[in-house]
């Protein structure tokens, strides 16, 4: 590979392992456990953190994010912001971080995702135009919101329910590699992805994310600070961004999303292209959205992800590596640490820390994140020791 | 789709001051939206200003009520509790004939039969004691 630019690296990562419920623990302790797994990931102190990104935490403390994590965590640092962008904070906390180290404002990024799920989850309460237009037709939550995403690519394109659920599919069989994954020994294939019940039609249960509880986290240093540690260290070769709008029926396209620019920022920041990614690391809310995705990236024409699927091996020793973690749809969805998934995942890959899914030689990764209805996009550019 | 839709109690729109005259004519069994005098393009939901200009010159037009299904989806099972008891039932994009797209309930008779590009016609809805407007195919 010739060298390519780094503008920031990813030394430390953090998970905590999926589960359904939390039994009274609180996201600022899972904050703490995560980012402590991530600090030491890296080898470093928790008084080497100067900066810090942090998502919304409904219910729990929905003002004053950063300044309560910092004094549960006893971090003073010097750049601290809450990036809200749904399942895409992941990827844009890394950027940010990197644009933030770049800026001189701070050396050491933490950024940090994690949530509780209790039985009975908190819901905020809004008053904005998606709460007041589309709550009152029946349309809460995404599932609705998806599914008209995937009835609109089956009647454009006459893409079948069969190739949407080769996704889910590919999601379960990789999962069965990683034993953090909430369905790990839980295989589904094709034919149960179908036989699953219709949530919202053409949308079956096995198409959708489980919601869990979790956490992930990442360090983010400049390239140079990454040295001194003399681990292996990931580095970030480009990002891209677009949000567009919050609900569905304000959508300018119901088959291509942001991420079709935020992805050809990424790539043309990276000097990369899609066919040379060793691993597709990209958001897998729902089935239908890794389908306009891998269209998105330019993997294939508009509309024929079916056919670029099939007789694929997506596992970590095929044609092409798709979520090796399982993706969301086989790990289980944090929240919003769901979308970190992917970044942690990318770095174990290029780090060759990957064990029994570790895809050989592996050298970039396109990452990607998703928020609301394919609304908030981010796109990372991942790539091994340079 | 058994339920009378009046006697559910579903969370009804958070109206503001701007969005008011929407309801309102909802209420009357009518679909208004926005028109910008200063670039020409149709506006919905309601807002303050014009998302495609940012011009405060908006007027209320009626909507023909005509539209086109642009996508659906068979709800079973709802997000809300409080719509368990009217699933499986019908939400869609409703492409209006002046251009802005509105998520909507499209009445289904016989039964969830909907299909992308189908012509709509405006249909007043008692949903929770409120008219809202809803669709159905012409
Ligand atoms: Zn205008």
């Amino acid at each position: 590979m010739k060298a390519k630019k780094s503008y920031g690296s990813i030394v430390g990562i953090g998970e905590l392992q999926p589960s359904r419920l939390t039994y009274g623990r609180t996201t600022l302790e899972m904050i703490a456990e995560v980012s402590k797994l991530a600090v030491l990931d890296a080898g470093l102190e928790p008084g080497h953190i100067d900066g810090l990104l942090v998502g919304p935490q409904v219910g729990e403390t929905p003002q004053h994010v950063p300044a309560t994590v910092c004094e549960y965590l006893g971090i003073k640092p010097k750049m601290a912001n809450v990036v809200d962008l749904g399942g895409a904070s992941a990827a844009g906390m890394v950027w940010r971080a990197a644009a933030a180290i770049n800026a001189g404002m701070c050396e050491v990024v933490l950024c940090v995702l994690a949530n509780i799920r209790e039985e009975i989850p908190a819901r905020s309460p809004n008053r904005n135009p998606i709460r007041e237009f589309d709550v009152p037709f029946g349309a809460s939550g995404a599932n609705t919101s998806y599914a008209l995403l995937m009835q609109a690519h089956m009647a454009k394109f006459g893409s079948t329910a069969e190739d949407f659920a080769t996704i889910a599919m590919w999601a379960r069989r990789n999962a069965q590699l990683n034993p953090s994954a909430i369905f790990y020994d839980k295989p589904a294939e094709l034919e149960d992805i179908l036989n699953s019940p219709m949530i919202a039609s053409p949308l079956h249960l096995l198409e959708i994310v489980m919601p869990v509880a979790g956490g992930e986290a990442v360090i983010v240093v400049s390239a140079e600070f990454a040295k001194k540690l003399g681990k292996p260290t990931v580095h970030l070769l480009g990002a891209g961004e677009k949000i567009t709008h919050r609900s569905v029926s304000q959508s300018p396209s119901l088959t291509s999303g942001p991420l079709k620019n935020a992805i050809a920022n990424a790539f043309e920041q990276s000097k990369t292209q899609a066919k040379e990614m060793s691993l597709l690391s990209l958001y897998d809310c729902y089935t239908v959205l890794v389908a306009i995705t891998i269209e998105d990236a330019g993997l294939c024409a508009p509309g024929e992800f079916g056919k670029w699927i099939r007789d694929k091996d997506l596992g970590h020793t095929g044609d092409m590596s798709l979520n090796t973690h399982g993706g969301q749809l086989g790990f289980g969805q944090p929240d919003l640490a769901g979308g970190m998934t992917h970044i942690v995942e990318a770095v174990r890959q290029l780090r060759g820390e990957a064990d029994n899914r570790q895809i050989k030689d592996a050298m970039t990764a396109l990452v990607t994140g998703n928020g609301a209805t394919m609304s908030e996009a981010t796109a990372l550019v991942l790539g091994a020791e340079l | 789709m058994t339920v009378d839709l009046s006697s559910l109690s579903t969370p009804g729109p958070t109206i503001t001051q701007t969005t008011a005259p929407f309801w309102e004519a909802a209420q009357n069994g009518k679909l208004v939206f926005q028109y910008c005098k200063d670039c020409g393009e149709s506006v919905l939901y309601p807002r303050k200003i014009c998302p495609f200009c940012w011009s405060h010159n908006l007027i209320w037009k009626s909507a023909s009520g005509k539209g086109e299904l642009k996508s659906f989806s068979v709800v079973h099972k709802p997000g809300h509790p409080a719509w368990i008891p009217a699933a499986p039932f019908v939400v869609g994009l409703v492409q209006l004939f002046e251009g802005p797209t509105i998520l909507s309930f499209i009445i289904t008779e016989p039964r969830y039969s909907c299909s992308v590009g189908q012509k709509l016609e405006l249909a007043p809805t008692n949903i929770s004691g409120r008219v809202l407007p809803a669709f159905k195919p012409v």
